[in-house]
Parts: C-alpha cells; structure tokens; sequence
C-alpha cells in the first residue's frame, strides 16, 4: 500500500482549511469546510483498503475470498451522516446572516469582538 | 444496572424524538412537561448508577469480548463518567425549568423544538461521558456540537446569534474532524475503535513513533477546541455571549468541561500506557495550553462590559486551570478538578442565570448602561455577588475546596490559581457593585479613541432583545429559585466530606489505564471504591493553607472590585492588543485552531 493515499487525505484537509482561513463568501467557507471533512473520508477508505480485494458483501462470493475493511466503510458512512447534517445546519445559518446584516462577507461582520 | 445503563442516552433521544414528531400538536404545557420527565428520568437513572460503588459495563446487543477481544460497542459507566453525565442532566433540568416561562411564547406548532434540541443536547453529552468507544465518542461529540449550533442561533431572527453559532460552528466542527482523522490513523495502526482496546494493542508493541503522536496530536484538537483552551477558544465568548441566557447555563457550566473530561478520558485509557505518550509530554501539552488560557480568560473577562461575554471569558480562565489540575495527572489533581467543576458548574450557571433576569427585567446585559438600574432587585444581586464570591473560590464553596486541593500539587500553582479566580471573581463583583448598588462612575456612554485614532474593539451589551418577548416586572419564581438552588449546589459541593471522598476514588481508579482495560475487556470489577484508598490518603478535604488561600483570593477579588468601581484601575489602553485578536473573524479563528495544532504537535514531540 503506497503512502500516496494519506498524502492526499493531508492535502485535501490543508487545502479546505486554506480556502476556509481566506473565505470572503460564507457559503464558500461552508464548502471549504465540506472539503476539509472529505480528506476524511479518504483517509478512513484508505486504511481499508486491501490490494486485489473486492466489496465486503458474502452473498456471491465464496467465505475466505479478500475483501476491503467494512468497518471503515460504516465510519464513512457515519461521517457522511454528520457532514451532510453539520453543512445543512451552517447553510441554514448563512441564509438568516445574509437576512439579519445583508451581507454574507465574514470580513464586514463585526457584531463580536474584543 | 448494566442493562439500565444505555437508557441514560437513550431516553432523552426518545423523549426527542416525541417532541419532533408530536410537537406540532402538543400544547406549550404538555411539551414541557414530557421534556422535564425525560431529562429527569436520564438524571435519576445516572444517580442510581452513581449509587452503586463499580463501574458499569454494558456491550450493546450483547456482543461481549472473548478472551480479552473485542468485537462489539461499549458503554462505561465509571464514577466520573456518570458523575458527568448526572450534572449534565442536572443542568438540562436547570434549563428546562429556568426556561419554563422565560422564553417568549413559540409560534404555533412550535412548542417542542426548544426541548427537544435541549434533550438531544443532553443525550450528546450523556453519551460523550459514558461510551467506552472513540468513534461513538465522535459521533456523540458531533451531536453535541450540531444541537450546540441550533441552540446558540436559536433567535435566529436577531442578527448577533447567527453570527456567534456561525463561529461556533465552524470552529468546532474544524476540529472534531481533526478528531476523527487521528481516530482512522489509530485504527489503521490497531485495528481497534474501543479505547481500551486501542490502549492495549499500543501497548503490545511499544515504539513510539510519529503515527501515535500525530494521532495524538489530532485527537486532542477536537477536545482542546470544545474545552476552549488558548488558542483554540476564540469561538467561546462569541458563542456563549449570544445563545439565549438559559443555554448559557448547559454551555458554560458543563459542555466545556466535556472537552476537558474527554481529554483526560483519552490520554488515560489509549495513551496513557507504555506504547501511548510519555506522561511527560501530555503534562506539558496540558499544564501549558491550562497556564495560558487561564491568564488570557481572565485578563479578557476583566476587560469586557457586555456581562454574558465577561462571564464567557471567566469560562475560558477556569477551564484552563482545569486544564492545569487534569495536566498533573495525579489522584490530588484530578479529584481537586472534578470538585472544583462541580462548584463551578454551580456558581457560573446562577451567574447566567441572575444575568437572564436582569435581561428580561431590564432589556440590556450592559455593565455601563445597566449602572444602578438594579437598585430595586438587591435579592438578585445578593446572588449575583454571592457566585462572584463562588468564582473568586471563597470557602466553603465547592469552588474553593477544588482550587484548594488542586494548589496543593505544585508550590507555583497557587499564585496562577489565585491570580485567575480573583480576577474573574473580582469582574462579577464589580458587575453586582455598579448595576445593584450604583456606585462609582455610571462609566463613559462614547466610545474612546486610541493612539492611532482606532476605532477600541469592544462588544457593548446595550442592544439586546428581551427574550422574555417584553420586559417583565418581578423575576418569575422559577427562575429566581433555579438560580439559588444551583448556588445552593456550589455550596453542598464544598461541605459534603462524602463527596470529596468518594471523588478520591473515582479519580485514582479513573487514571489507571490497565485496570481500565481489565475492568472493560476482562470483566473484572472495578471503580475505586470509596474508604480505603480515600482514608489511607486522608482524602481530598480543606487543609488551612487551602481555606487561608481562598479567603485569600476572594478578598483579593473584593478589593480588585471595589478598586475598579472608584476608577484606581488603569485604563484598558494596555489590553488592547490582546482584544484586537478577538475579532469576530471565522477566517481568523480558524487560523488560530490551524496555528494551535502546529503548537500541540511541538509541545508533544518536544
């Protein structure tokens, strides 16, 4: 198993993490989150994986056969859960900011500081 | 009881899941109701659990290990879990009857979503406390953090909540992500999600490499974010200065304390043996991120005028000395820790909720415009005054006997300790003194310009909405009794000698690493069992250094108070810089958590 994989799932994180720091557009950011959390979902595929294995599903294929780790698959799909949740939910809180200050700038809120 | 164990999570989902689908047609009433019998249930059910002296094991659907492997999901129920789990739904309780009828009347058909996100709140952290499994620890963080978002915006008709549960949100997800990352590389080196197995196999093969640390390193991101420990804490006074008043009570008194309690519950059970990190180095991750953001919490808290965000900074300041108490990893400092955030779950929910009062009666939670204006409910401000004094670790409060037993770990810490409750103490103090009494100055109305003709970053409190929908006249009887009866806590915690035992205990069985293993993958009972270990240590109780050195603080806090109300503080000219990084930016926090990773890895391989 190459070490190529995690390299990936580090740069995806860096570079959602990148366009988050830098968002000038909410929904942006947003997607910029939904980035970063992808890297995770390559990272938790790649510890799964098996060279020539296939899917992890016994109904035709004979007991004994290779197959790639269902455990992380279950973890993907929890993951894919929580994501999909967490993005609705800061979605629906950018449409109330655009509503409330009529802009979705991160840089012209200033209701919180000091 | 091990059968019982999973209803402690399982009936506020349920008690949830009624109020979403039959919220539409129930009554303001009915909804409550079944939102106060749920959470009460989930209280009772950890309570008897407490009551028993070993550690509850449940394996969902049955699926135990065989001959020490594991293949099923577990549910842990040690002293200090249930003991969190039990304030939490303690506080939920505070919640839901201090919010009973404080809220504005919902729209039509709306009654059951406010209690049911505070159920679903309180199953987050129920089973945050008490899984034994690192991915459904993720999971039950998330769940935590979504129903954190919801509530924090839940007037999401104003415009500053948006923007705080924005912050919130995305902060805190960034770093449960991190989380998450390091549980697959602990997977991918283990095989294993349940922390005990995680831990053993670690220690099967002890080589410490740079996978466990960045392992490490990811894993406490998560935490260290949701415990708002510097720098990593910026989405903390954003969040907490804007969620409505009685969220604040659950928020500040013990939704932080869960990211402590999960830093200790990880670095203990999957780290903590030989194949882990070197104590070493979780004690200097620990005892220096606690040092800085006590100073910064406080210094902070000092500053501000709009209350609930002073309060929200005093959070920061104490969840960094728990960061502190929990970061010497002995028995003396976990057990000081655990007293010391059960009193001031007490003494900082009554704050919140004497705050929320003078809301509702007042329209404003700003300390300038508020100046006098509470002459007339002296009763509240006597509260108020009493949880200053609380904060500042006056004896006997549980506040004081926790920083007491903690100061006694290290000849440094009472100086930190000291510094940080005073300061904080002082600030509620000086709170109560301008807005119940009227003294001093009524502070200055136009805003101040600096050197460089900078426009002061401040958060004035002058413009927020009852939520009480119009201003009351007399504080309704519920929230007046929840506010004293969550004092009445703080103080019990601090004059109890069982509880302090029996925190003894749960603290040395809690920091046993392979007697947690035994006890979860072999079966073999444990959870410290309170009187011997406790008699032979003469367990955690105050000594008279500890009660001189609360008395201490708190006449220090006293004259800081009084100092700052007759204007012999100098100006906040200094502070300024510390402010300017507190700007409300979500590119900048999450620069900052970015920059905070960078820091953990260095203070771990160090």
């Amino acid at each position: 198993m190459s070490v190529l994989p995690y390299l990936v799932a580090g740069w995806i994180f860096l570079v959602g993490v990148y366009g988050l720091a830098t968002s000038r557009h909410l929904v942006h950011a947003v997607g910029c989150l939904a980035v970063a959390q992808s890297s995770t979902y390559v990272l938790l595929l790649a510890v799964g994986y098996r060279r020539g294995a296939t899917a992890p599903v016994f109904s035709d294929i004979p007991p004994g056969t290779t197959v790639v780790d269902p455990v992380v698959q279950a973890l993907a799909l929890t993951d894919v859960v929580v994501g999909a949740t967490v993005t609705a939910l800061l979605l629906a809180l950018v449409v109330q900011t655009r509503k409330r200050h009529g802009t979705v700038d991160p840089d012209e809120l200033s209701g919180l500081k000091g | 009881m091990d059968r019982l164990l999973p209803l402690i999570v399982a009936v506020p989902l349920l008690g949830a899941a009624v109020l979403v689908g039959a919220g539409r047609r129930m009554p303001r009433l009915a909804a409550e109701t079944v939102a106060c019998a749920c959470a009460a249930a989930s209280t009772a059910l950890a309570c008897a659990a407490l009551a028993r002296a070993t550690t509850v094991v449940s394996w969902a659907g049955g699926w135990r290990p065989r001959h020490g492997v594991s293949g099923g999901i577990v549910l842990v129920g040690d002293r200090i879990g249930l003991g969190l789990a039990a304030l939490a739904s303690v506080l939920v309780l505070a919640v839901l009857a201090y919010s009973w009828r404080y809220f504005e009347e919902p729209p039509r058909g709306h009654s059951g979503a406010f209690p049911a996100l505070v159920l679903l709140f309180q199953a987050g952290m129920c089973g945050f406390a008490l899984t034994g499994d690192l991915f459904d620890a993720f999971v039950f963080f998330e769940l935590m953090g979504v129903c954190g978002y919801a509530l924090t915006g839940y007037h999401v008709e104003e415009s500053r909540p948006v923007q705080g549960a924005l912050a919130f949100g995305f902060v805190n997800s960034l770093g449960s992500y991190a989380t998450l990352m390091g549980i697959a590389l602990l997977y991918a080196r283990t095989g294993e999600l349940g922390m005990a197995a995680i831990g053993r196999q670690l220690d099967a093969a002890p080589e410490r490499d740079a996978l466990v640390a960045a392992a490490f390193v990811l894993v406490m991101t998560g935490l260290l974010v949701k415990a708002a420990a510097v720098p990593f804490h910026f989405w903390l006074p954003d969040a907490h200065a804007v969620a409505p008043t009685p969220v604040c009570l659950v928020l500040s008194g013990v939704m932080v304390e869960t990211g402590v309690y999960g830093v200790a519950r990880v670095h203990t059970t999957v780290f903590g043996g030989p194949g882990g990190i070197p104590a070493a180095g979780t004690r200097r991750v620990l005892v220096v991120l606690g040092v800085v953001s006590a100073v910064t919490g406080a210094v902070m808290c000092w500053q501000q005028r709009h209350i609930k965000r002073l309060l929200a900074f005093s959070t920061v300041g104490h969840t960094g000395l728990f960061l502190v108490g929990v970061g010497l990893l002995t028995d003396e400092g976990l057990s000081g820790t655990c007293l010391y955030v059960l009193g001031h779950a007490g003494a900082k929910a009554a704050l919140f909720a004497c705050t929320g009062i003078l809301l509702a009666r007042l329209g404003s939670v700003d300390e300038h415009e508020l100046h006098g204006r509470g002459r007339d409910i002296r009763g509240i401000g006597l509260l108020f005054a009493l949880g200053g004094l609380a904060l500042a670790g006056l004896p006997p409060f549980g506040t004081g006997l926790g920083k007491a037993v903690v100061e006694e770990g290290s000849a440094w810490l009472p100086a930190l300790f000291g510094l940080v409750s005073a300061l904080t103490g002082g600030a509620a103090l000086r709170v109560a003194a301008r807005v119940f009494l009227g003294t001093g100055e009524r502070g200055r109305e136009e805003e101040p310009e600096t050197a460089g003709g900078e426009e002061e970053p401040e958060t004035a409190g002058g413009e927020e909405e009852p939520e009480t929908g119009r201003r009351i006249r007399l504080a309704p009887p519920p929230m007046v009794s929840v506010a004293v009866a969550l004092l009445a806590g703080a103080l019990a915690v601090g004059t109890v000698p069982a509880l302090a035992e029996a925190t003894y205990a749960a603290s040395s069985a809690f920091l046993d690493h392979a007697g947690y293993a035994a006890t979860v993958l072999g079966g073999r009972a444990g959870g410290g069992q309170p009187g011997h270990a406790a008699a032979a240590h003469g367990g955690a109780w105050w000594t008279w250094t500890g009660a001189a050195l609360g008395l201490l603080s708190a006449a220090l806090a006293v004259v800081l108070a009084a100092a700052a109300v007759v204007g012999l503080v100098p100006s906040r000219g200094w502070s300024a810089p510390l402010r300017r990084l507190h700007s409300g930016h979500i590119g900048d926090y999450v620069a900052w958590t970015t920059a905070g990773i960078g820091l953990l890895s260095l203070l771990t391989l160090w």
